[in-house]
């Protein structure tokens, strides 16, 4: 067992841990937030996206002692003038961008990643920064407006 | 203003984009253990012998139980005589992946080494893994006892020859619809909790009473201690109303163990024991005259049911022989089917579930019949529609008749918002071009069977019934809770029923709340499938609030002292015509129904209360034309989606925004289809090839295109909304669509048709004939 301190969402855990214990499970499962989703086990369904560091990673493909140290940003920790949400979550929900919702954690990181580094992306560089999200429900195009209505009413504006 | 109609946002949302909601394998309850099952290595094998000393000896580890242990519980609900399933592999194991023993230990890390570390002896078989192997005559045979690897046929009386002959052209097509998995992203999953007094269990499920029913009936317990959960629930497909195994072991895992049991597929588990979509091959044959006319239609279908024949699996070439004419007026149609098993995974529903299949077969062949006679293949639908005034039309099975529609219409929308003959031209200036791609223009003009409500539609499947609940409670304060007998998981099911009950008692949707996905405070349910939400628990919802308002305004004719029929309902009041002023609001009418002293004597306390199990005359029918516009690559073979039209007539629309949702996402799985996906199989060993998502190509953002949707409306005369649903549309309209576009930019090389997947390869060899390289 190894001891690893995370920083998630502004409030340290400290769990010891097995070396071989993913970022994953150490967020869902010693952290208990649940919103960071599992959907596959190979990193292509990107359900388990969250910011480490402030860059987007799949956390079923990072050890728990890889981010020893270091913060950790999920779904819980996103909020914004929308009613508390951010532009990406209110986008997401003007645009009907969800459906099951399963994805959407990952996704919401994905984007926000994304719109941190290119605050005005066109739909070509939207379609591509999501390549490694999958959502089986809403065939992406209304993810795709979710992130267009979130760039043009990001807090910024 | 009415809320029936309009771009409302979900009410399912914020707890969704919050990270709230709760998903089966977020629960942690106190002392929880985790279970994961062994599956086999072997397509198909005498099991000689188990070994699970190791995997106890592991530290963590509760214990492992195979299927001896289960051995005074009956095979699972919904099998045939003589191939029926037991929950675990019996003496012998019949596919790769077939679960043959369960471990359950302290944590899912603990749990998987102690599968890894179990020795399973096996004494292998000669392997069936297509149709060709399971009906040749010396075929291995799967089950023994039952004498073949074929069931269920349903032979073809067949007098069509001689109109055949009669015909001025007649050409067969053989085609396959490839298997497919069905991926929510959300594998299945359950957590049992079996204690004193009873037991509960949320699974990951798209009809939580059926499983309710048929678990209780299994573990022969009464249904007051059998309570069944859907929570939040990560797509469902179809597979999601499967009975597999795993939720009828989890529970007596939790009994034997004493504590909480959860189990959560791994991907590469869902890739295998999830059960699988479509898997069929047509041998089709078409009588027609050189103008286009169609005279006479032949299709056989031959299921490919998997290892074992799961109900929903058996209805799936039902289905697609009843939908065999699609929108066409064909006077001689003729259908037959019949199932196979094989050594891989069992099939079961997937989106559409039959209806795409028929769909794909009867769209190529009005393409081929378009083909054959050099008419446009718009035309040549044009030619052979069912009229708009020809409603309601009796199909060729009697079952099947056709409600409302207009798909004249569907279509000349779809090819105007195509731009029809630009793309043509533009096609036509490409062709020769090295530097341009080839372009293909396809169109799959649909009609489908949904709303499954008629009595005896569902009960064939198992189900108790076919109706759909609903029940409205009016608390004190004049707000609503509304229970529905759905289970919806991602459709918007909640907003959808929440804007009906808002429009008809007044009430403002933000006081309405719906509750869904629990057998204990849903009274009862059929569950969420067959695109039937709207119509069948929309209807019901519309109806009972209807009921409900009409003792409400009784009692506020009693307070206001006003005829019940001058008085009107909006914005949570109820006020008299004419009389402006002079009204009383829900909150108080609602306090006023618990409240005797203030009731018209006819009315007892609770009064404000209506249930209803919505009962349909008939299924409801969507349909649609899609259009679009492939490109081609001439170096690589890459298909890609130009462009995609898409006009759905699904009957009264309640929320255009989410029903925009359901067939978008319903296309991009058709897409899938046509382009990307199939399950595979190394066929000397029955190896699964695709058990992941690196194999498995479910498509991401960058390889689908944007949509261009459009309407026409015919009501659907069978339900009070007027709604036919629209869960599945996407799912059947697409492929052929897609299918026929890339057949028709290859048409210059004579190629009549290719087999789904349309990957980049498949295409490369039909440009380049001759450059086939020796096959490995």
């Amino acid at each position: 067992m190894t001891a690893v301190h995370i920083n998630i969402n502004g409030r340290l855990h400290h769990h010891d841990v097995e070396d071989r214990t993913l970022l994953v499970h150490f967020i869902r499962e010693n952290a208990r937030l649940t919103g960071t989703h599992v959907g596959c086990d190979s990193s292509n369904c990107g359900a388990c996206t969250v910011l480490l560091e402030e860059r987007a990673v799949k956390s079923c493909t990072v050890l728990a002692v890889q981010a020893d140290n270091q913060s950790v940003t999920t779904v819980e920790g996103l909020s914004g003038p929308f009613g508390g949400l951010s532009a990406v979550q209110e986008g997401f929900r003007q645009e009907h961008g969800l459906q099951c919702g399963f994805c959407t954690p990952g996704m919401l990181m994905a984007c926000t990643a994304l719109l941190t580094e290119n605050p005005s992306p066109s739909e070509h560089e939207i379609r591509h920064a999501l390549e490694g999200n999958i959502c089986r429900c809403t065939g992406y195009e209304m993810i795709v407006r979710s992130v267009q209505w979130a760039a043009r009413n990001g807090t910024d504006k | 203003m009415s809320l029936v109609g309009a771009r409302v946002l979900r009410k399912e949302d914020p707890k969704l984009l919050t990270g709230r909601a709760t998903f089966v394998d977020d629960l942690q309850p106190t002392n929880c253990a985790f279970a994961q099952f062994v599956p086999s290595e072997r397509a198909h094998a005498e099991i000689l012998n188990i070994d699970v000393a190791r995997a106890l000896s592991i530290p963590g580890v509760i214990g492992v139980w195979t299927a001896h242990d289960f051995r005074d519980y009956p095979d699972l609900p919904g099998g045939l005589p003589d191939l029926e399933r037991p929950p675990l592999a019996t003496g012998r194991v019949r596919w790769a992946g077939e679960p043959i023993a369960v471990v359950v230990a302290e944590n899912r890390y603990i749990a998987a080494d102690a599968v890894a570390s179990i020795e399973v002896e096996y004494e292998d078989l000669p392997i069936v893994m297509t149709i060709r192997e399971a009906l040749s005559a010396d075929a291995p045979l799967l089950f023994p006892q039952h004498g073949s690897n074929a069931l269920l046929t349903v032979p073809l009386v067949d007098d069509l020859d001689r109109i055949m002959e009669s015909c001025d052209q007649r050409v067969s097509l053989r085609l396959t619809n490839q298997r497919c998995a069905v991926v929510p992203i959300e594998t299945m999953g359950c957590l049992a909790d079996w204690n004193i007094d009873g037991l509960t269990m949320w699974a990951s499920f798209q009809a939580p009473h059926h499983l309710r029913n048929k678990i209780s009936a299994w573990l022969d317990i009464p249904q007051t201690q059998c309570r069944i959960i859907s929570p939040h629930v990560g797509g469902g497909f179809g597979a999601k109303i499967v009975f597999a195994p795993e939720f009828f072991i989890t529970p007596l895992l939790s009994k034997w163990t004493g504590r909480p049991v959860k189990f959560s597929q791994t991907r590469t588990e869902a890739m295998l024991q999830m059960t699988h979509g479509r898997d069929q091959e047509h041998e089709l044959e078409v009588g027609f005259e050189n103008d286009g006319r169609i005279k006479a239609l032949r299709m056989v279908v031959t299921q490919n049911l998997g290892a074992y024949a799961d109900p929903t699996g058996l209805g799936l070439p039902v289905l697609t022989n009843w939908m065999a004419a699609g929108c066409y007026k064909i006077p001689n149609v003729q259908t037959a089917f019949r199932c196979v098993v094989t050594n891989t995974t069992p099939v079961a529903a997937y989106r559409g579930a039959g209806r795409p299949e028929a769909t794909y077969a009867v769209e190529r062949i009005v393409d081929l019949v378009a083909r054959r006679t050099g008419i446009d293949p718009v035309k040549v639908r044009q030619h052979n529609f069912i009229q708009s005034n020809e409603f309601p039309y009796e199909t060729h099975n009697e079952a099947v008749i056709y409600d409302s529609g207009n798909f004249p219409e569907l279509l000349s929308e779809c090819t105007r918002l195509l731009d029809y003959d630009s793309e043509r031209e533009r096609q036509r200036s490409y062709r020769d071009d090295p530097n341009k791609p080839l372009i293909g223009i396809g169109f799959s003009t649909w009609i489908e069977i949904a709303g499954f409500g008629p009595n005896g539609s569902l009960e064939g499947f198992g189900h108790l019934a076919s109706w759909e609940s609903a029940q409205i409670r009016i608390h004190p304060d004049g707000s609503a809770t509304l229970f529905i007998g759905a289970a919806p998981h991602g459709q918007g099911t909640e907003t959808i029923v929440a804007q009906i009950a808002a429009d008809e008692l007044g009430i403002s949707f933000e006081r309405i709340n719906v509750v869904y996905g629990d057998t204990a405070t849903v009274i009862q349910g059929i569950g969420t499938m067959g695109s039937r939400s709207v119509p069948m628990v929309g209807s019901a919802t519309k109806v009972a609030s209807q009921r409900l308002l009409e003792r409400a305004k009784r009692i506020a004719a009693h307070l206001l002292e006003a005829a019940e029929e001058d008085l009107i309902v909006s914005n949570n009041a109820f006020s008299v015509r004419g009389t402006p002023g002079k009204k009383v609001g829900w909150s108080d009418v609602a306090l006023a129904s618990f409240q005797p002293l203030r009731l018209p004597p006819e009315l007892q306390a609770g009064t404000l209360e209506e249930r209803l199990f919505q009962e349909s005359p008939n299924f409801s029918y969507p349909s649609g034309a899609y259009g679009c516009v492939i490109e081609i690559d001439k170096r690589s073979g890459k298909v890609t989606v130009a462009k995609m039209v898409l006009i759905d007539d699904c009957g009264t629309v309640i929320n255009p925004l989410l029903a925009e949702g359901q067939v978008h996402g319903g296309v991009a799985q058709g897409i899938a289809q046509a382009l990307y996906e199939e399950m595979r199989y190394e066929t000397s060993s029955g190896q699964p090839l695709t058990s992941n998502l690196v194999d498995y190509l479910v498509p991401s953002a960058p390889d689908l295109p944007n949509y261009i949707a459009g309407r026409v409306n015919t009501p659907c005369p069978n339900n009070p909304l007027g709604a036919k649903g629209i869960g599945e549309s996407g799912a059947i309209g697409s492929p052929p669509a897609v299918v026929n576009a890339v057949v028709d930019a290859l048409a210059h090389l004579g190629i009549e048709h290719l087999d789904m997947p349309l990957l980049p390869e498949k295409i490369w060899r039909a440009m380049n004939p001759g450059s086939q390289r020796e096959e490995a």
